[in-house]
């Protein structure tokens, strides 16, 4: 890197993205009207379970403004979804949805016939005209009741409901170790169903051409590239280059709009059929009902120790509700990205997990920001509290005690991950410990108990995995999704200087075009609003993977870093030819080519992209153009880290949890930009605080969604959450030339346990040793009063 | 059908609306105003918050026939001649916006509140836009945001972030 004054990683640049913004110019998906473009809406099964016995669409389809009305059996000519990522190693009972539910309703909202009208208001009237005869069955929503004896059965290739049964590290080790240890705590802890809530659900237009046989779909995507593939492989059955997939702005995904839903396939499928570009967008109420869910654990966890704090072992059994069918990555999510980093930022010499993945008769369930890393982050550190209470040690004395050391990386955790690639956990506890001084806290809580104020903190120490990509891991046939998840980057300095960057990373509020700008003005040398990123279309970006897993700068930041590397060789070359001298003599620096001592003798990048363009005087071999790809498959993974604390005071009387400060120290490696590191911060902290406090996606015993709206399902409010107190350490990754690590999921993975923590301590004068989340007032009373 | 008059950010128009088309609808289906968003079916989320007769209202509850006679004032009126309202430049600014799809919404009841009360403390704010979700930013940076454009309304000097390039 250029070591020059005018540097732009590392400074807090405001965003390119905000101005179209702020200014109401984005183009959302729902933004998009096409000519002739009609509008579908979906009837949606009432029942959890049910059979479908009969389906009579004939009012619907003599209601004025519709076009037509189809089902499930219309639309046989397409495959099933495809479940791309299913848990490795192990047998899956794989059943996915179809376009429309052909026979059967597996959840609340299963989809069972489709409008197509004119008009979106008719086409939702039309909804009410369609006569279903379902026979409800038996239902089951539960995952741990799904598996017993009697449960209903919902698929007849998955016997009490397992679709898989997984499991990593060693569990005779882990076993020997809980049967000869000195102290053995043990919990059952849930990880409750959340929705993920993008403010903008999801939705798609899709649009057929008859001439060329060709598709374009507009969609909700976070990767693109793949809905393309899995819709025409898979699904259609079509060339991949038939079909042009392109995300407009996205209001937010957090993970949900990874997968391929069936909107892509009935929108296609209709939008052929009938000449005309079809849109269906989703209301809340469906983005609830249908899309995917997140979490969902029931574990049963055991932590082995001796009294002097060491942790000898640790054994997990759980239980992962992945919903009525498979989403696209839903088994990969609680095995390989959970199991795998279940012993935390500790030292675990015996460590196993068991992991059943079950179906029950609600919405599919898959990655959520963090996606079983928030999952195995709390457990890890709820259980690590509950073994200092346990033995009475400080719960940042045991930690520190069980640290894995800065000399002990790259750490293989016995867990089937690459090994950990970098860290340094002390100095982050210790700043946090100081931030909220600590020292001073447990005088604090003594007095304020004694007037009757109930006063609680919780650590939380976490690492996590990030740059979700390297073939060396993901791609083994043993992790399931059997390919590597590379990014691409191609990167052109046109002959006008101007520097044009394609990636297969998709940004969606994180800000990516703004830190990859900064990445490419630094490394080339060229000012940064000469540098124009480009993405989120099939065509005329590279392959590549998307954005998801905390990857776009450690793997869709390093495909441009290396893509620079590139350019700026071929320019050094280039130039030599131009000065007449020696390669190897040349220096690239401040977007400048000259000879080593005599820098006043410089080809401008401009200059040499000139030449290159024009092409009339090139060295013997030389293709013309500065324009180079990479496709950058990682090493490995990285690995972020740091120590969360909250402070909550419990109201006794009313079991009201006030979050009174919430501090951060987090580690993700060479900060690119420090305004979107602690944006990015900010808002998992806020998802991982909402875990804890308030969010809880409950169905009743019948599978209907109790909190299947934004009434009732209590996505917090600007006052419900604090300020947060964010500090850093850099430890940089030692994976990628950058050293970064990545920031989009930490806030989530690491603050609900931080919250809970808190809680417990606060309610320890009661003899509560653990509480399920959310805390709300009620479950917190109710733990107090016995009731 | 029933024919409406409406003043759209400075402009009048006419157009003939169903009784039961909602505002949001109008304005995004037949003036093209698509920067007013809609996140929800019930009234939580906040993202369709326009200003009617000067006051925020969330267009998605108001139907277009109600806006009969009214002066509407949406994002896209928001900047005079080119020139950003404080609050927008104050989101840009501070980081108060991610994905930005709450955006508009959080902007136009941040006018409202401002207008009501020009010197708010950070609480003030947290409590006064409770009727606006946003699922990205954990809302610390749309209160320093809101903040920004407060000091900046009262005439004081506002600390800006580095402009790249």
């Amino acid at each position: 890197m250029t070591t020059t004054p005018t540097k732009m990683v590392g400074q807090a640049i405001k965003r390119r993205e905000d101005p179209q913004l702020i200014t109401g110019r984005g183009n959302f998906l729902d933004d998009i009207k096409l000519h002739g473009m009609l509008h579908a809406a979906i009837l949606r099964s009432p029942y959890a379970h049910a059979t479908i016995k009969s389906i009579d669409t004939s009012k619907a389809k003599a209601h004025p403004g519709v076009v037509a009305v189809f089902t499930g059996d219309d639309m046989m000519d397409l495959n099933p979804l495809p479940c791309a990522w299913q848990a490795g190693g192990v047998k899956n009972n794989v059943n996915t949805p179809r376009a429309l539910s052909v026979g059967k309703a597996m959840y609340t909202g299963d989809s069972i016939a489709m409008v197509v009208a004119e008009d979106r208001y008719v086409a939702r009237d039309a909804l009410d005209l369609i006569e279903v005869d379902y026979e409800p069955l038996s239902v089951v929503v539960d995952a741990k009741k799904a598996t017993e004896a009697g449960a209903p059965q919902l698929h007849e290739n998955a016997p009490n409901n397992i679709v898989m049964e997984w499991e990593c590290g060693d569990k005779a080790k882990a076993d020997a170790a809980i049967s000869s240890a000195e102290v053995v705590v043990k919990e059952q802890i849930v990880n409750q169903r959340l929705i993920p809530t993008p403010i903008e659900t999801r939705g798609s237009i899709a649009r057929y051409d008859e001439a060329t046989n060709e598709f374009t779909l507009w969609t909700t995507a976070q990767a693109p590239h793949v809905l393309r593939l899995l819709a025409t492989a898979f699904v259609f059955g079509i060339p991949e280059t038939r079909l042009r997939v392109i995300s407009p702005n996205i209001g937010g995904g957090f993970g949900q709009k990874i997968f391929f839903y069936n909107d892509v396939a009935f929108t296609m499928w209709a939008a052929r059929k009938l000449g005309r570009p079809v849109k269906f967008v989703e209301d809340r109420a469906e983005n609830y009902k249908s899309s995917t869910h997140g979490r969902d654990h029931i574990t049963d966890v055991e932590l082995a120790g001796k009294r002097d704090g060491t942790i000898t072992g640790l054994r997990i059994n759980t239980y992962a509700n992945l919903g009525g069918y498979l989403s696209t990555i839903a088994p990969g999510i609680p095995t390989t990205l959970y199991g795998r980093i279940a012993t935390g930022v500790y030292k675990i010499p015996a460590a196993y997990c068991k992991v059943y993945g079950v179906y029950t008769n609600t919405a599919m369930v898959d990655a959520y920001r963090g996606a079983g890393r928030p999952e195995a982050s709390y457990l890890i550190e709820r259980i690590v509290d509950r073994f200092a209470t346990e033995i009475g040690m400080d719960p940042a004395e045991v930690r520190r005690k069980n640290f894995i050391q800065p000399q002990d990386f790259p750490y293989d955790n016995g867990m089937g991950l690459l090994p950990y690639d970098s860290g340094n956990y002390e100095p982050a506890l210790d700043k946090a410990l100081a931030l909220v001084g600590y020292s001073n806290f447990r005088q604090e809580q003594a007095e304020a108990r004694k007037q009757g104020r109930y006063l609680g903190l919780g650590i939380s120490s976490y690492v996590e995995v990030c740059g979700v990509a390297p073939s060396a891991w993901i791609g083994l046939p043993g992790q399931g999704w059997g390919a590597g998840l590379w990014e691409s980057a191609n990167v052109k300095v046109h002959l006008t200087g101007q520097v044009v960057v394609t990636t297969g990373s998709l940004p969606h509020g994180q800000g990516s075009e703004t830190t990859f700008a900064q990445i490419v003005a630094d490394e080339l040398g060229v000012p940064y609003e000469n540098i124009v990123i480009e993405h989120s279309d099939t065509s005329g970006t590279p392959f590549g993977y998307g954005t998801y897993g905390s990857r776009s700068a450690a793997v869709g930041g390093t495909a441009i870093y290396k893509s620079v590397a590139m350019i700026k060789e071929k320019a050094k070359k280039l130039a030599a030819h131009m000065l007449e001298a020696n390669p190897d003599d040349i220096v690239y620096e401040n977007g400048k080519a000259y000879v080593k001592g005599s820098p006043d003798q410089a080809k401008t990048l401009g200059e040499i992209a000139l030449q290159a363009a024009v092409a009339y005087s090139l060295p013997e071999g030389m293709e013309a153009f500065l324009d180079e790809t990479t496709y950058y498959d990682p090493p490995n993974c990285t690995f972020p880290f740091g120590t969360h604390i909250a402070v909550v005071e419990v109201d006794k009387d009313t079991g009201a949890v006030t979050l009174k400060r919430y501090i951060a120290v987090d580690d993700v490696g060479n900060p690119i930009n420090p305004l979107i590191i602690d944006g990015q911060l900010h808002g998992g902290i806020a998802q991982g605080i909402a875990q804890a406090l308030y969010e809880n996606g409950v169905y009743d015993e019948n599978g209907q969604l109790l909190s299947g709206t934004l009434m009732d399902y209590a996505l917090p409010t600007a006052s419900m959450v604090p300020a947060y107190e964010t500090d850093r350490t850099v430890t940089p990754s030692p994976v990628n030339p950058m050293g970064v690590k990545g920031v989009g999921e930490a806030g989530a993975i690491a603050s609900a346990q931080a919250v809970m923590n808190a809680v417990i301590d606060a309610l320890s004068p009661f003899g509560i040793k653990h509480l399920q989340m959310p805390a709300t007032p009620e479950r917190v009373w109710r733990a107090i009063n016995g009731k | 059908m029933s024919t409406i008059s409406v003043m759209v950010n400075g402009r009048t128009y006419k157009n003939d609306v169903e009784p039961r088309t909602l505002l949001v609808h109008y304005l995004r289906e037949q003036l093209n105003l698509t920067g007013t968003h809609i996140g929800c079916d019930t009234s939580q989320c906040g993202a369709c918050v326009v200003l009617m007769n000067g006051t925020s209202v969330k267009s998605c509850t108001v139907l277009a026939a109600q806006a009969d006679g009214a002066e509407i004032t949406t994002i896209e009126g928001l900047a005079q001649s080119g020139q950003l309202h404080p609050l927008q430049e104050g989101f840009w600014e501070k980081h108060g916006l991610q994905c930005g799809f709450c955006t508009p919404g959080m902007i136009m009841s941040a006018y409202d509140l401002l207008q009501q009360n020009p010197n708010p403390t950070d609480e003030e704010i947290r409590h006064g836009l409770e009727g606006n979700l946003c699922r990205c930013t954990g809302y610390q940076n749309i209160v320093k945001a809101v903040q920004y454009a407060a000091a900046k309304m009262r005439g004081e000097e506002v600390e800006a972030a580095p402009v790249a390039g």
